[in-house]
């Protein structure tokens, strides 16, 4: 039996949740305390077990008037890849100009979510 | 020069202005911006939370803008960049400068402020030390980073920990800064609980409440700080210095409305807000002046900054057509207890061509479980009831036709009634 401590973030009240995950061999369990609201339980589940970001940053782009664009994961990716998303978009050098929503790469970190600009840009 | 109408800030709150004037009936409209893009300062928020309740979807701060700036320029509404407006007068003369018209003046029929706000600086909270480099204002710092691709440290302290310090946090860890922690004042956060987790615990960023900042040392660039804890009453506790080696202190102590050109135009400006007394209209104290977004109150969400300027640009339109009642109307909101201030500061009930009026306050500490009572002259009018509120977020109360035909010319008092008040 172990316990778990979250802060719900579905909604700006934030309460203070627990999950007790009882493993048994028929499979684990949850049970979620603290929560006012259904949600707040789904939440809790969901960063135990899968827990998921958005990635939002800027690459490098030249012949713009600035010197990054930004640019984020169309959806959200596991919490553990965000370093390695960061890493494999140092490389990445994009070319004005650009539209918004253009794909820069197509699947981040093999996760199959791709990475987008989040601007468009003009050439100067 | 000439213009029905000239918007002086081309950011979220002037582009949502110009377009709703636009059509509601003005042509004749030229935005002002003295940065090199429209967009004000959503185009350094690159992180996503923007729209949802505009939109109904999250988007980052640069989608947000894009969707205005695009809308703008289908309507072929006039725009200059790189123009810096230097006065604007009671009478609405705008006088500008840019390097390609030189300085130019306009004579406009209706003007909206839309100058946004500006960060407050170490020398607003008196952090005393040596004058190193290496310290920074957090929304100075994020454009560095985010636009103009400098890193402004490698190792970094932040101080406040309102949503823009908490995105800061977060954004220098991923670019590869050591974030030691970030230190608040107060014994709670002033950001939102989504950002104390997303930014904060998802990278173990320490967050020190109760401590602040008492000195930064270093010659050239700062090589360390100390903090020292705070009692209840914030006075310093001796014994609890700690001394954190770091090269950056990013600020993110507060966002104060911009009205240098407000008071050129000896518009009246509000003690509690800092940005001009307006009316239901958003128009300030000299008719045919209108102002919304950053520089009538420090927002949070940008989504209420469109809602308020769309209702700026919609009675310009109507000054421009002579269709609007200027003035302080008869009624004027009062905020009392728990409430620090209410925008707007003054109604006219024949105004309002929507059938509903919100208004937007902020709390002073935080609540939960408490009432939002409204009241005119003494008689309840209103009451709402709140789960959570706290300051950091803002909240507002809506003024239905049949509430605002219960009310009689006086005071309008906005206040909360409390079952529990935490953490205050
Ligand atoms: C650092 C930061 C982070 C934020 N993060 C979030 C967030 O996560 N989510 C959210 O919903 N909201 C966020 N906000 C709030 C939201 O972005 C603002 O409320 C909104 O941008 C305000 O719009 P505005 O048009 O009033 O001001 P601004 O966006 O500041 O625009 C004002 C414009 O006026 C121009 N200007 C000023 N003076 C003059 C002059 N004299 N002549 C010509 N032009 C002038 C400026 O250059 C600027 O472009 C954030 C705000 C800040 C400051
Ligand atoms: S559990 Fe429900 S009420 Fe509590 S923070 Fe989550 S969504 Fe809000």
């Amino acid at each position: 039996m172990k316990v778990h401590e979250f802060t719900c973030i579905t909604c700006p009240i934030g309460c203070g949740l627990e999950v007790t995950e009882v493993t048994k061999p028929e499979g684990t369990t949850y049970q979620v305390d603290g929560n006012t609201c259904k949600r707040g339980e789904k939440y809790a589940i969901d960063e135990l077990t899968n827990p998921l970001r958005m990635v939002t940053t800027t690459v490098q782009i030249e012949g713009a008037h600035l010197r990054r664009i930004p640019v984020k994961t169309l959806e959200p990716i596991p919490k553990g890849e965000i370093m390695a998303c960061m890493t494999e978009l140092n490389d990445v050098v994009l070319e004005a100009p650009v539209d918004c929503g253009e794909v820069i790469v197509a699947s981040v970190c093999g996760t199959e979510v791709p990475m987008v600009t989040t601007r468009s840009i003009e050439r100067v | 020069m000439k213009a029905d109408l000239v918007i002086i800030g081309g950011g979220p709150a002037g582009l949502a202005a110009a377009i709703e004037a636009y059509e509601n009936g003005v042509e004749s409209i030229l935005v002002l911006e003295r940065d090199r893009e429209l967009g004000g300062i959503l185009q350094q928020c690159i992180h996503n939370g923007f729209g949802l309740h505009r939109f109904k979807e999250e988007l980052t701060g640069p989608e947000y803008a894009e969707r205005f700036i695009e809308n703008m320029k289908e309507k072929n509404i006039e725009y200059k960049l790189d123009t810096m407006v230097l006065d604007v007068t009671e009478e609405k003369l705008v006088t500008a400068v840019n390097t390609a018209d030189g300085l130019i003046q306009i004579a406009a029929k209706a003007v909206v402020l839309a100058m946004g706000c500006l960060e407050r600086t170490r020398g607003a909270i008196n952090i005393p030390g040596t004058r190193a480099s290496g310290v920074f204002t957090a929304g100075t710092a994020q454009r560095y980073v985010n636009m103009e691709g400098y890193m402004v440290g490698k190792d970094v302290v932040i101080v406040g920990s309102g949503d823009i310090g908490l995105v800061m946090a977060r954004r220098m860890k991923l670019e590869g800064a050591n974030v030691h922690a970030v230190v608040e004042l107060m014994p709670y956060s002033g950001g939102l609980a989504r950002n104390i987790v997303q930014c904060l615990n998802d990278y173990d960023i320490p967050l020190l409440l109760s401590h602040t900042v008492t000195e930064v040392r270093g010659k050239e660039r700062v090589e360390e700080i100390v903090i020292q804890k705070v009692d209840e009453a914030m006075n310093l506790i001796p014994g609890t210095e700690q001394t954190i080696q770091c090269d950056t202190l990013l600020l993110s102590v507060g966002l104060i409305p911009e009205n240098e050109l407000s008071k050129k135009a000896n518009i009246v400006l509000n003690p509690l807000t800092n940005g001009p007394d307006v009316n239901e209209s958003m128009e300030t104290s000299v008719p045919g002046i209108f102002a919304c977004g950053n520089v009538v109150h420090v927002h949070d969400l940008v989504d209420w900054v469109t809602e308020e300027s769309c209702r700026a640009g919609r009675s310009a339109a109507r000054y421009v057509k002579e269709t609007l009642k200027s003035g302080t109307g008869s009624l004027n909101t009062v905020p009392s207890s728990g409430v620090r201030y209410v925008v707007p500061q003054y109604i006219e009930p024949e105004n309002i061509d929507t059938n509903k009026l919100t208004l937007m306050f902020r709390t002073d500490s935080v609540y939960e479980n408490a009432r939002i009572v409204l009241m005119n002259n003494g008689e309840k009018i209103k009451t709402v009831k709140k789960r959570h509120m706290a300051p950091a977020e803002m909240e507002s109360i809506v003024l239905k036709e049949k509430d605002l035909a219960k009310m009689s010319r006086g005071e309008v008092t906005v206040k909360i009634e409390v079952e529990e008040a935490v953490r205050s």
